[in-house]
């Protein structure tokens, strides 16, 4: 017989308990689990309890730290509503886009349009349609806010699932076509798992957007009527109003946390999974993990779950597109005469009450005075210098800082975490508390509404500069180092063209948020006194205020009208020279 | 004679261009796919290849013909067919037994026979175990593989690969190619017939009954013949070779008769040989100096199939730079061999500043583009012009890609050979210092009266 080594019974005992522990490790999971879905259940209820409440436009808001967590509660739910929304639009609206040839040119130029629309124009419009769709109802001013919130969320989604779409290989399409997938199948196989990755990266950008906007809309008065949401916003606009120091801090701490957390629970777990969608060819080394999804992948309650929810219900999907199929075989052609008659009288509806809507607002526009549209011009050219110094300044201190950050990687590890945080922090959450400052300082609203452009778009610029300066190769910084580049001819010659195609990357999306900031910045209302200086973004608020929707309208336009103008013949023409003469990679 | 799976009848293929031309790609062809046999495309780049499998397969619908599935047209019959792509067109993100599930789901198999069908497929082209593994965990031959494995699991009547093997090594290409055929000659798959996609002459000789030659401009069948040689066959074998040789003949020598085209619903279809462009092969100065020096040190004169193999080259990559070659007058083709010229051999031997000088004499004179350019240029007070006006002439006659791919290969010949500058941040043709200083001595040799004249017969009114 062999002789066991000596050591062997010890082997096997840890071995032993090794096992065991690692068998109860997914009912600790299942645990943890069921913990989600009871608190689920738990907020659900919550939610439906309060939205059937009646309104209650005198609404209080409590700046007891106590409050806090159901305020923040409630404002998720108000993003995360607002982002499902999104999505789906973005889904169906980027789907008809791809696939419909004759509608492709003119929904993309809706998409151009839409997105540089201050959104925060439309507020009094939807809400006063919302509260009067259900009236009686807390539910009317939470959709509003809602769509409001949509408005500024769907259209980079819808736009990235668009292009998703068109981008999909060529050979991919014809293998889904030539084993006959019907569409629920390519869908599923083919297209969104494409997109996944645009649709998540899209999603994180369009959820801070989200923030932004709702901090400024879950509180504000509409002719005389004061509207109030409980939420995370109303805390800080009423804390900054009363002037109390504790209550903002909690509030700016609470929304730090949600932030984090929303970064650790949901984008993380999201970007790793989305890790089996990347198109490529070999695997890549680094990775993001994240523990959450590993909780969610190894339960045995999830998968248990998985295979008797969705498996039945996908096999079922399937089984019947292929019978529906094969019974369209034996009698195919049945796109009759009743269909395109259908499709005419549809799209005829379409343009009739499009046509009806454009009529009217012309009618409506007609009724301001050439006096007030010469002001709205004015007002035009105010914000236009405040938005131009908001991207100089900004420029003037992320330029040297974002290239300090991007070559020297020790400060980056310090700074860049520093700098994700202080940028998805939304600048409305911040901004009462800061102009409560410039005031006691004796500034006014001119500086405190560059001041708010700035807080909410440099970071755009920031993270360019750096994606940019990280970009530039090392043999290139070597030659600098060789022929003993003074200071700015190593600026001229090597780092500003390097990051000049990044920095109008910046600069775009910098300037589109500005003019959008403008709205809450150049009027703003504290305490029962209303701070203001004049701009086109004063001109809007002040006519939401006073109902005056022509004006809203004209001054709407005219920033829509500057915003586009303003891409398509400034940026447009400079990123083109920045791409083709600037660009480092062949 | 056996009636067909598959048969074209009269298949064409235009696409429509921005400036209402269109271009043909294939031109008027029949062919039949029929039970027990193994059929080769062979063709040039860009002779419509891929095209024509895409037609027969239903995929793309023929501008005008028609492609039948067992005698019924093929859009409303109930096809049975797979593809092997180049590319393997794989989904990353399923894992391989759900990439080879994905057909069978989609006709609708239950959950337990799906499995039962793509394990046992797994196993049949060896990758048993891999079941669960993501395609990105595999090498090139095991992604194929799979994709062959996802094109067999439906059991196709006819079995279509559009260049399978192209983007695998030599050595797993062979592995694959072998074990295809034996999958083949032992009935182990029900497939009745395959229809290969290839570049490579030895494997079409290698693995089928019949082989079809494409030519280019616009596509159409150059031959059409049987392999009547034993399996396994032997390369080294005499009739091998002579079937190789004969291949490469066909392929090198463009200009052998093709059957004229006729009129399509009282509309003329452009032949892309009629045009007054010829089609610049995309090659680059540098490789045409080195392709005549080798070619001076082997004697002045050798087989292309031969040059290819000494140069360690594909075929298709020499194709362009020989061609090339012979449109600048440096060397001559004739029956697949390349035979230096007396200006190739000064250009071979001239240093550098002369090269430029006789590469630049016959660009303008052989090249038409050329000479439009330079002519273009010297007319212009200012010496320059935009690229999009020669753009939008080339469209009239190209696609936008290749119209795109012509203007390259002409700003690359022109820049090198100085003929003019090209400022590619605002896309505009400038005519160099050199050649603003004396105009006239520099281009003298342009041809202009009498190449007008012939362009102008050539469009053919
Ligand atoms: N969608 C399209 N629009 C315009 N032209 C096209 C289109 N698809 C193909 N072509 C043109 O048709 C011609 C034939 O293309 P095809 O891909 O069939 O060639 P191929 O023989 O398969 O070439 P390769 O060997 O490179 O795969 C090419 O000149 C190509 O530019
Ligand atoms: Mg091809």
């Amino acid at each position: 017989m062999i002789q066991l080594p000596a050591g062997f019974h010890l082997r096997r005992d840890t071995l032993a308990r090794s096992v065991v522990v690692r068998r109860s490790w997914p009912v600790f999971l299942d645990l943890c689990v069921a913990g989600l879905l009871l608190a689920c259940f738990y907020a659900v209820v919550q939610i439906a309890r309060y939205w059937n409440s009646t309104p209650r436009t005198d609404f209080a808001i409590s700046l007891s730290p106590h409050a806090l967590p159901m305020y923040a509660f409630f404002s998720i739910v108000r993003i995360g509503f607002a982002y499902l929304l999104s999505l789906a639009f973005a889904l169906i609206y980027g789907y008809i886009a791809a696939y419909t040839p004759r509608l492709e040119g003119l929904m993309l130029a809706c998409l151009d349009i839409l997105q540089s629309i201050p959104v925060l124009s439309f507020l009094p419009g939807v809400m006063l349609a919302m509260v009067a769709l259900v009236p009686g109802h807390q539910l009317g001013i939470e959709m509003g806010a809602i769509i409001l919130i949509f408005t500024g969320q769907a259209w980079n989604i819808a736009y990235s699932f668009y292009a998703s779409l068109k981008a999909i290989p060529r050979e991919l399409t014809e293998a889904a076509r030539i084993y006959n997938f019907s569409p629920i199948q390519r869908f599923f196989h083919l297209e969104l798992p494409f997109a996944t990755i645009g649709l998540i990266w899209n999603s994180m950008v369009s959820v801070a957007g989200g923030w932004f906007f709702l901090m400024a809309c879950e509180m504000f008065i509409l002719g005389s009527r004061d509207f109030r949401l409980p939420g995370l916003g109303s805390y800080l606009q009423t804390a900054a109003a009363n002037g109390d120091f504790r209550a903002i801090t909690y509030g700016l701490l609470t929304m730090i946390a949600i932030i984090v957390a929303t970064d650790q629970l949901l984008w993380r777990p999201l970007i790793a999974w989305s890790d089996k969608f990347k198109f490529e060819q070999t695997e890549s080394s680094n990775r993001v993990s994240s523990p959450l999804l590993h909780l969610l992948q190894h339960s045995t309650a999830i998968s248990h779950l998985r295979q008797r929810t969705l498996r039945p219900v996908s096999e079922f999907f399937y089984r019947t597109s292929y019978k529906r199929r094969a019974i369209q075989h034996q009698q195919p052609a049945s796109d009759s005469t009743v269909q395109k008659v259908l499709r005419y009288v549809a799209a005829g509806l379409f343009i009739g009450i499009v046509l009806f809507a454009a009529t009217h607002a012309i009618v409506l526009l007609r009724e301001v005075q050439p006096r007030q549209i010469g002001m709205i011009f004015l007002g035009a050219g105010a914000t236009f210098l405040r938005v131009f110094a908001a991207l100089l300044i900004g420029s003037a201190w992320t330029i040297p800082a974002g290239v300090a950050i991007g070559l020297h990687p020790r400060l980056a590890r310090i700074a860049q975490p520093l700098a994700q945080i202080a940028a998805s922090v939304p600048a409305t959450a911040v901004f009462p508390v800061l102009l409560v400052a410039i005031v006691k300082a004796g500034g006014g609203l001119g500086i405190g509404s560059i001041a708010l452009m700035l807080l909410g778009t440099q970071w755009y610029i920031l993270f360019n500069v750096i994606a940019g300066a990280i970009a530039i190769p090392s043999d290139l910084r070597e030659v600098g180092r060789l022929f003993r580049f003074s200071t700015v001819e190593k600026w001229k010659v090597i780092i500003l063209p390097s990051i000049f195609p990044y920095l109008i990357t910046g600069l775009v999306t910098a300037s589109g948020g500005a003019w959008n900031a403008s709205i809450v910045a150049e009027y703003f209302r504290l305490k029962n006194q209303t701070l203001s200086t004049f701009g086109l973004g004063a001109q809007i608020s002040a006519a939401t205020d006073a109902g005056q929707f022509p004006v809203l309208l004209w001054a709407t336009i005219v920033m829509a009208l500057i915003v586009v103008t303003i891409n398509r013949l400034l940026w447009r023409p400079i990123y083109r020279i920045a791409e083709t003469r600037y660009k480092l990679s062949a | 004679m056996q009636p067909a799976i598959i048969r074209a009848e009269r298949v064409e293929k235009y696409y429509s261009q921005p400036s209402e031309n269109r271009i043909q790609v294939i031109s008027p062809t029949d062919l039949s796919i029929v039970q027990g046999e193994i059929i080769a495309l062979l063709g040039p780049s860009g002779s419509g290849k891929s095209t024509l499998l895409r037609m027969l397969t239903g995929l793309s619908t023929p501008s005008a013909g028609q492609v039948y599935w067992h005698e019924a047209p093929i859009q409303s019959a109930n096809v049975n067919v797979s593809i092997v792509f180049q590319s393997f067109a794989l989904f990353p993100w399923l894992t391989v037994l759900e990439n080879i599930e994905a057909p069978l789901k989609a006709r609708g198999v239950d959950a337990a026979t799906r499995r039962k069908r793509s394990l046992k497929i797994l196993d049949t082209v060896g990758l048993d175990g891999f079941q669960a593994a993501y395609p990105k965990e595999l090498s090139g031959g095991m992604r194929q593989r799979v994709g062959f494995a996802r094109a067999l699991v439906v059991e196709p009547e006819v079995l279509f690969m559009d260049e399978p093997f192209s983007a695998l090594d030599v050595l797993t290409a062979e592995n694959l190619r072998s074990e295809l055929l034996e999958l083949w000659h032992k009935r182990t798959i029900p497939t009745k017939s395959i229809f290969i996609v290839t570049h490579n002459i030895e494997e079409a000789v290698l693995l089928a009954d019949r082989i079809i030659v494409l030519g280019r401009n616009p596509g159409h069948i150059r031959t059409d013949f049987r392999v009547n040689l034993a399996h396994p066959r032997d390369r080294k074998a005499a009739a091998f070779t002579q079937l190789v040789d004969y291949i490469y003949k066909v392929l090198t020598q463009p200009e052998a008769p093709a059957p004229a085209l006729p009129n399509i619903n009282g509309r003329r279809v452009r032949d892309q040989r009629e045009m007054k462009y010829q089609m610049l092969p995309h090659a680059r100065p540098g490789g045409i100096a080195g392709l005549l020096e080798f070619l001076l040190d082997h004697g002045g004169k050798s087989d292309i199939y031969r040059l290819a193999d000494d140069l360690a080259f594909e075929i298709d990559d020499l194709l362009p730079i020989v061609e090339a070659a012979s449109i600048l007058k440096f060397l001559t083709v004739t029956e697949g061999d390349a035979a230096i010229t007396a200006l190739g051999t000064e250009y071979a031997n001239a240093e550098i500043l002369r090269q430029k000088e006789i590469f630049r004499e016959a660009a303008v004179k052989n090249v038409l583009l050329l000479r439009q350019i330079v002519r273009a240029l010297q007319s212009k007070s200012d010496h320059t012009v935009p690229e999009d006006f020669f753009h939008d002439t080339l469209d009239e006659v190209f696609s936008e890609e290749e119209t795109v791919r012509q203007l390259e290969t002409a700003i690359n010949w022109g820049r090198y050979a100085e003929i003019f500058d090209f400022d590619s941040t605002r896309r505009r043709f400038t005519l160099p210092e050199s050649a603003l200083a004396e105009p006239e001595s520099t281009f003298a040799d342009a041809p202009e009266v009498e190449e007008e004249e012939k362009d102008k017969q050539e469009t053919g009114l």
